[in-house]
């Protein structure tokens, strides 16, 4: 396999850090605004939807979920429209009926994400069905993580897709815990990509702390899936840095020291050293990729901040489609 | 003009909206080389291949999950569930995902799907196969709730369904299957949303759907021995429901029943007593009355399980009573 190019590699960096501080200004706008609801931070976990969306073409479709900010900013999402849902406005993606956990842009092929665990898998399922029988050569990433991996809807979802031969990438972030129970507590596997074997399919893991490592796998996996040759299931071994929702600290179930160490390991950082040290990328030219995203959400907060509310009689449109008289 | 049984009616509506639009497909457990579990898609496999008429794992979750990411994209699915005790399995799927996506993406995306399914009891197919779910459906804003009780209605009514762009849940019943009456050569369409008025009368407005109209009918001919005419209205959608042919015969009657074979407590028929008595309580002259199943699982003893349903005996003792005889 060719080395992945330079270019990629800066994009890929591009889209972590627009992960980052996306969810790092979500969690402190809700702090200090005060907003509706709550925030699922992927905080941590960037270096996996930035290296598998970056081989993905803009006809291809993502599913994602309720720790899903991350999944969809690497599709392309905008971050002013993602901040003005966080802010319940009109503006936002889905008009403020869905929230944190629901963002979907279809104009982008981003068909949703789901709140409860595991659903969106069959639906990538049926999502590659119609591709296949239109003859369309998309893929379909499903992204969801490791807690998701013991429903009946992974298992359906991945099963459906197996036996149809369906144009499906599965791509569970282990983040180690289902909320607060950790992987052991819940599962005899110690490798969550066993659980392909079940259903025929290849499964593979990868430091999904590494995002070249990710990369390259990603990559070749798109490629394979898109040639139509059977889906495929990835596992990313990562770590959520803080809790489950920003509201839990993330104290009450795991040790400093795990976190910390965890920590050490940051994936923007590791490809950050990387890209420097290979000479692919000054220090200067990443700074000014930080600058350039923080001076974006300051405008997407501003753009969120200015966005109507929804009039509240809004809550009763879109329940039904009404063809235009 | 010709007969067809209830079977071969929704069988041709299938095939004539398949021939119409490349987009419509079956999928569905045992449907295919097996033609069904009552046999609606004999012959279909034949005529429109694998691709288009597919057998599914046993997973119903996977089944609606796939329909609705079919839909998505530009498909017409049309998705068998095998018997609606088995659609709890596919619930979380038709409920939290078919019923919500719409909504909850502000109205990005249109579902256009039907989930066929049938229920009922009468055959001694015992607790798991054998239940009236409506109201499970019907309570779900989004979704919308279909359920035939002739060969006429059940083809212009799955016609309109395929052809509707927002997720339909259509109900048959096991017992309906061999019933035949007239249905015209040519085509037509029967709207959803608007009920009939099956048999005219100036007694009792008796509202009921399903099964439970030809048994009404049966008791209605009886009646008219004894000098009673019982107006029978089947509402044919439950969901949006017509409230207008309702209303409009129980002001003419002035009394009301409601027979359905769900069991009583919190069955669609107390949505439908409910509206009357909310709506037309100035026009009675009586309590609105109910003949459902007894509150209690179907037992597999077809005696027992003729104690517990509501049946021409039932309904004809509930009419007079109303009548004050």
């Amino acid at each position: 396999m060719p080395e992945i190019e330079a270019a990629k590699l800066k994009e890929i960096y591009t889209t972590m850090v627009r992960i980052r501080f996306f969810e790092e200004r979500a969690v402190k706008e809700y702090r200090t605004k005060g907003l509706p609801g709550f925030v699922h931070p992927s905080i941590g976990q960037e270096a996996i939807p930035s290296a598998v969306c970056a081989f993905l073409r803009e006809d291809d479709y993502v599913i994602s979920t309720h720790r899903g900010h991350g999944d969809i900013i690497a599709k392309g999402a905008r971050l002013d429209r993602m901040m003005a849902e966080l802010f319940a406005k009109e503006t936002g993606y889905c008009r403020g009926k869905g929230g944190s956990m629901h963002i979907a842009a279809v104009d982008l092929n981003i068909l949703g994400a789901t709140g409860i665990v595991g659903d969106g898998i069959p639906i990538a399922s049926g999502v590659a069905l119609a591709c296949k029988m239109k003859n369309l050569d998309r893929v379909v990433v499903a992204f969801f993580g490791d807690g998701a991996t013991n429903s009946g809807a992974f298992h359906e979802g991945i099963g459906l897709a197996a036996v149809w031969n369906l144009p499906v990438l599965f791509v569970c972030q282990n983040n180690q815990y289902q909320q607060s129970t950790p992987t052991r507590d819940y599962t005899r596997l110690s490798d969550l990509s066993d659980r392909a074997k079940a259903h025929g399919i290849p499964g593979i893991t990868v430091d999904g702390n590494d995002a070249i490592a990710v990369a390259e796998v990603a990559r070749e996996a798109i490629e394979n899936v898109r040639k139509g040759r059977g889906p495929i299931f990835i596992v990313g071994n990562t770590y959520r840095t803080g809790g489950h929702h920003m509201g839990d600290p993330g104290t009450s179930y795991r040790t400093k020291e795990e976190v910390e160490e965890w920590k050490k390991r940051d994936p923007i950082k590791r490809l950050r050293d990387q890209l420097v040290q290979s000479k692919i990328a000054t220090e200067s030219e990443l700074d000014e990729i930080e600058n350039t995203t923080m001076r974006e959400l300051d405008e997407a907060v501003e753009f969120a901040i200015k966005s109507p509310e929804p009039k509240v009689e809004e809550a009763l449109e879109d329940i039904y489609y009404t063809p235009e008289k | 003009m010709r007969e067809l049984t209830y079977r071969e009616a929704v069988r041709e509506a299938l095939r004539e909206e398949m021939k119409r639009d490349p987009s419509v497909f079956l999928m569905g457990e045992e449907i295919a080389e097996y033609g069904g579990s009552y046999k609606v898609t004999q012959g279909l496999l034949d005529e429109f291949g694998h691709d288009r008429v597919r057998n599914t794992p046993l997973a119903e979750a996977s089944i609606a999950g796939a329909a609705l990411g079919a839909a998505l994209v530009g498909m017409r699915p049309v998705a068998e569930i095998m018997y609606i005790d088995f659609s709890f399995i596919a619930a979380d799927q038709i409920i939290n995902q078919i019923a919500k996506l719409r909504y909850m993406t502000g109205g990005m995306v249109k579902v256009p799907l039907v989930i066929r399914t049938q229920g009922g009891g009468g055959v001694a197919a015992g607790p798991h196969h054998s239940q009236s779910l409506e109201a499970i459906y019907a309570h779900i804003p989004g979704l919308i709730v279909v359920m035939p009780s002739t060969a006429y209605d059940a083809k212009g009514l799955l016609k309109s369904s395929i052809r509707e762009d927002n997720p339909v849940i259509f109900i048959e019943h096991k017992k309906l299957y061999g019933e035949a009456c007239e249905v015209p050569e040519e085509e037509y369409l029967v709207p959803l949303g608007k009920g009939e008025v099956k048999r005219q009368g100036k007694d009792i407005t008796v509202v009921t759907y399903s099964r439970c109209v030809i048994r009404t009918l049966t008791v209605a001919e009886e009646l008219k021995k004894d000098g009673i005419e019982l107006e029978v209205v089947d509402p044919r959608t439950l969901k949006p429901l017509d409230e207008d042919v309702i209303l409009s015969s129980v002001k003419k009657t002035g009394k009301a029943m409601v027979v359905y074979e769900a069991v009583r407590t919190g069955g669609f028929g107390a949505e439908i007593a409910a509206t009357i008595a909310e709506k037309a309580f100035d026009y009675l002259d009586a309590p609105v009355k109910r003949v459902a199943a007894l509150d209690s699982p179907i037992p597999f003893n077809p005696r027992m399980e003729d104690y517990i349903l509501p049946n021409e005996e039932k309904i004809k003792a509930a009419a007079l009573e109303l009548m004050g005889k």
